[in-house]
């Protein structure tokens, strides 16, 4: 062994490499380095034999551990399910009215109620249940069918127009204009004299002939002013919300050819809690009546 | 000088090593001011360490009585009379960049000072030292045992030192724990297998951490692992006091024996190797200043023994600035030691220091324990009910930082005839501002729906549209008041969209 070359300006030794007079010291690594090095890749190889590691065609290696992170997930599933476990049977024994009248049940109903919302019935009535055309928005305190938490309840339950369904919200509005009950001409009358009363125009002469014709055929369900009549599902007419849209060329669309919504009967696909759960938490987007059905909620009464 | 191939030259590295095996240090038991300072930081660093969680503060009964807790948990920080919120997290931020500061502070004054004394790498290397010391004798038995084979007596040794580290690392490592949950509560569950497998886990995790950097790894972590050494060779300055061999006084260095022989004056140095002896990184500080000195200054108390028993005058090692040695090795007067800690650069550094401190104290008594945010839905923007009034919905939090339930009032500011209801009242109870309780030190959520009441009125708006900029509607606030004797108030601005869009 050749005696190491020492730098003279550092007192190190050299490596022994030289480039044009350029040397490197050897300032050794600490050989606790080095096996800590070595540990790192024995560690490698463990964690590739136990944990998922190498990417095969379809799947990876599945390790000795067995770990997979879809079992991670259920696991949590799992634990958060047992941890509301005990809730869930309190809200299955009570009704939907006990649970209204239980701050406690209440609350977790409302939260139970916006996750499942968010599931099962937004692909219609929207994020914030603000409906659109044709699908209700929840929010407001217009209902067709009721608005207390029973009745909402049994709307869910057995849903709108559901054939095999013996509960199942059904009204059918004639088709007047396709049908041939009124003419055109008459149609517009009505649409002039629903667009009075609610308030949207003034009264004219279309209007007037209007009335009369509504008078013949529509108080039965829409009531003599237009109130509607939640026992036949028949919107009210004289407010300032609108299913369908409340303009001319909407409301003659729905008075020519009635229009049918559907909603699915959620009680024969959801499990009873979560029917509850929705149930509550509709009536609590500010529109809820008290049960049994009071008079729509008229802030201007309430203020102080 | 002739360029060389390097493949052929390369041959060379064969022979050279380029690993390193550690070289055990055995420093020599020291007595002296410095060695007693360092037994004084020592005892407080360790005392704080594993008293602070067992200190009681009593909070009332609804928060913890631990005086220091970080309740992850919960997302709080306990600290005496101080509680953090996570939004509050800039005060545990601030108290971070004063320790950085401060760090600066340090360092630019009294170099490598938190190295030498209070850093827990050199406290708890300090401690395992004196296990050495107290299981295997001082530095030459020390040296002995090392070369001895492993006789029985060799493995009891060291058997019973490792069990003492490990018990040490044992108590350092389960102590850590207690920082984070109530301490006899979560000591006895750790006794009786009930705890957290967190617990037992960093437990676990800080016993060997402790047991390796303390028992073995020591200066290797100083020298290899450490950043603060790197960053500090940049804080210092020719100003700083750093641990110093006076070359000009000690060399040409030769025992008192050979002093005599000499033809040509020596040095004070006697080359006794003390110094090196009780380096605890065994380093030999008279090759100048070095990443591995800690300047923990047990050298200068091993020299200046040394130059006692020789008659000679103490600090031959000693702290000492860069200017000053090119002073005194003109024979000129060193510059007074407060004067060269208080210059400039360091009051700049106390005075930015001071200045945070100072303002994160003010902000601290001057904070708010309730608030109020809102969150105005946007989906949808407003509701049209049926009587053609219009609903928007928001979203509050109420937070009650105080350790006690509080009573809040929240009332509507501006949106004159408008009124509000939550999720769990009924729209005809709906009034202009609502009664709460908020429990202690909780933030409380709130769907609340305010109506604006335009009556009659409304129907006339709907047809003109274009007055509704007069009424002013569209900016308004929540106002959150307590009502109780300490009292507090916070409100939040929010807007109220009619189907005309809202005032801008």
């Amino acid at each position: 062994m050749s005696k190491p070359k020492i730098d003279d300006a550092t007192g190190v030794e050299t490596v022994g490499h030289e480039w044009d007079g350029i040397e490197e010291l050897n300032n050794p690594l600490p050989r606790w380095w080095l096996w800590t090095f070595y540990a790192t890749i024995v560690f490698a190889i463990a964690y590739c034999v136990v944990y998922p590691a190498w990417p095969l065609l379809d799947r990876a290696t599945a390790g000795t551990f067995g770990w997979t992170s879809r079992g991670d997930l259920d696991h949590e599933m799992k634990a958060e399910a047992s941890r509301r476990a005990g809730l869930l049977a309190e809200l299955d024994k009570r009704t939907v009215e006990q649970i209204a009248a239980d701050p406690r049940l209440r609350r977790a109903a409302i939260d139970g109620g916006r996750a499942a919302f968010k599931v099962n019935c937004i692909q219609c009535h929207g994020n914030g249940a603000a409906g659109s055309a044709g699908y209700p928005n929840l929010n407001d305190d217009d209902w067709l069918w009721g608005g207390d938490v029973a009745t909402i309840h049994q709307t869910l339950l057995h849903g709108v127009r559901q054939p095999g369904d013996d509960a199942t919200r059904m009204s059918q509005m004639p088709a007047f204009g396709r049908d041939g009950i009124l003419t055109p001409a008459q149609v517009q009358d009505v649409v002039s004299h629903v667009r009075v009363i609610s308030g949207q125009e003034k009264p004219s002469g279309s209007s007037q002939r209007g009335a009369e014709i509504f008078a013949a055929n529509c108080v039965a369900c829409h009531g003599a002013a237009g109130e509607g009549g939640r026992a036949f599902g028949a919107p009210k007419l004289n407010d300032a919300i609108w299913l369908y849209g409340g303009d001319r060329k909407a409301l003659t669309q729905t008075v020519t050819n009635a229009r049918y919504g559907v909603m699915p009967a959620w009680g024969s696909r959801l499990d009873p809690v979560t029917v509850k759960m929705l149930a509550t938490y509709v009536h609590s987007l500010g529109g809820g009546e008290e049960a049994p059905a009071s008079a729509a909620p008229d802030p201007a009464t309430a203020a102080n | 000088m002739t360029a060389h191939d390097p493949k052929l030259s390369a041959d060379h590295s064969n022979e050279i090593g380029l690993y390193e095996k550690r070289k055990s240090v055995f420093p020599k038991a020291i007595d002296g001011p410095f060695r007693r300072f360092k037994w004084l930081v020592m005892a407080v660093c360790l005392a704080i360490y594993w008293g602070t969680p067992w200190i009681r503060w009593d909070r009332g009964p609804y928060a913890p009585d631990q005086a220091v807790l970080i309740d992850l948990a919960h997302r709080r920080f306990f600290m005496f009379d101080i509680e953090i919120w996570p939004h509050e997290f800039y005060f545990v931020a601030g108290l971070l960049i004063m320790a950085g500061i401060g760090l600066f502070l340090v360092t630019s004054a009294v170099g490598r000072a938190w190295c030498g004394y209070a850093c827990p790498q050199t406290v708890w290397t300090d401690l395992f030292q004196h296990v050495d010391r107290l299981i295997d004798g001082d530095r030459n038995a020390q040296l002995r045992l090392q070369k001895a084979p492993w006789t029985a007596a060799k493995i009891g040794k060291r058997a019973l030192k490792w069990g003492i580290y490990l018990a040490i690392s044992f108590a350092t490592g389960g102590a850590w724990i207690f920082y984070f949950a109530d301490a006899p509560t979560l000591q006895y569950e750790f006794w009786t297998g009930t705890a957290a497998p967190v617990a037992y886990a960093t437990t676990f995790v800080l016993t060997m951490t402790t047991f390796i950097f303390g028992g073995f790894m020591r200066e290797q972590v100083c020298i290899y692992m450490c950043p603060w050494p790197r960053i500090q060779t940049a804080m210092l300055d020719e100003k700083s006091l750093i641990v110093t061999y006076k070359d000009w006084r000690g060399e040409p260095r030769g025992s008192v024996k050979s002093a005599v022989k000499a033809a040509t004056p020596l040095g004070d140095c006697i080359d006794c190797m003390q110094c090196v002896a009780v380096c605890p990184t065994g380093i030999d500080i008279r090759e100048g200043p070095q990443i591995g000195c800690i300047t923990c200054a047990l050298c200068i108390d091993a020299c200046d023994k040394a130059m006692a028993d020789v008659g000679r005058p103490r600090g031959l090692i000693d702290y000492c600035t860069l200017v000053d040695a090119e002073k005194e090795k003109k024979g000129e007067e060193p510059t007074p030691v407060l004067k060269t800690m208080f210059r400039p650069r360091t009051l700049i550094y106390l005075g930015v220091w001071s200045a945070i401190g100072a303002a994160m104290l003010f902000a601290l008594g001057q904070r708010a324990r309730l608030d109020i945010s809102v969150a105005k839905d946007r989906n949808p923007e407003f509701v049209m009910l049926s009587d053609g009034t219009v609903r928007n919905a928001y979203t509050i939090k109420l937070r009650n930082m105080e350790e006690r339930p509080r009573t809040f009032r929240v009332a509507l500011e501006g949106l004159a005839g408008a009124a509000m209801f939550t999720d769990e009242m009924d729209a005809t109870s709906a009034r202009r501002d609502l009664t709460l309780r908020v429990p202690a030190d909780t933030t409380q959520r709130l769907r609340i729906y305010v109506v604006d009441q335009r009556g009659e009125e409304g129907e006339h708006h709907r047809e003109h549209g274009e007055h509704h900029r007069e009424r002013g509607h569209g900016e308004f606030a929540f106002v959150l008041t307590a009502p109780d004797d300490e009292g507090g108030m916070d409100r939040s601005e929010t807007t109220f969209t009619t189907p005309e869009g809202h005032d801008e």
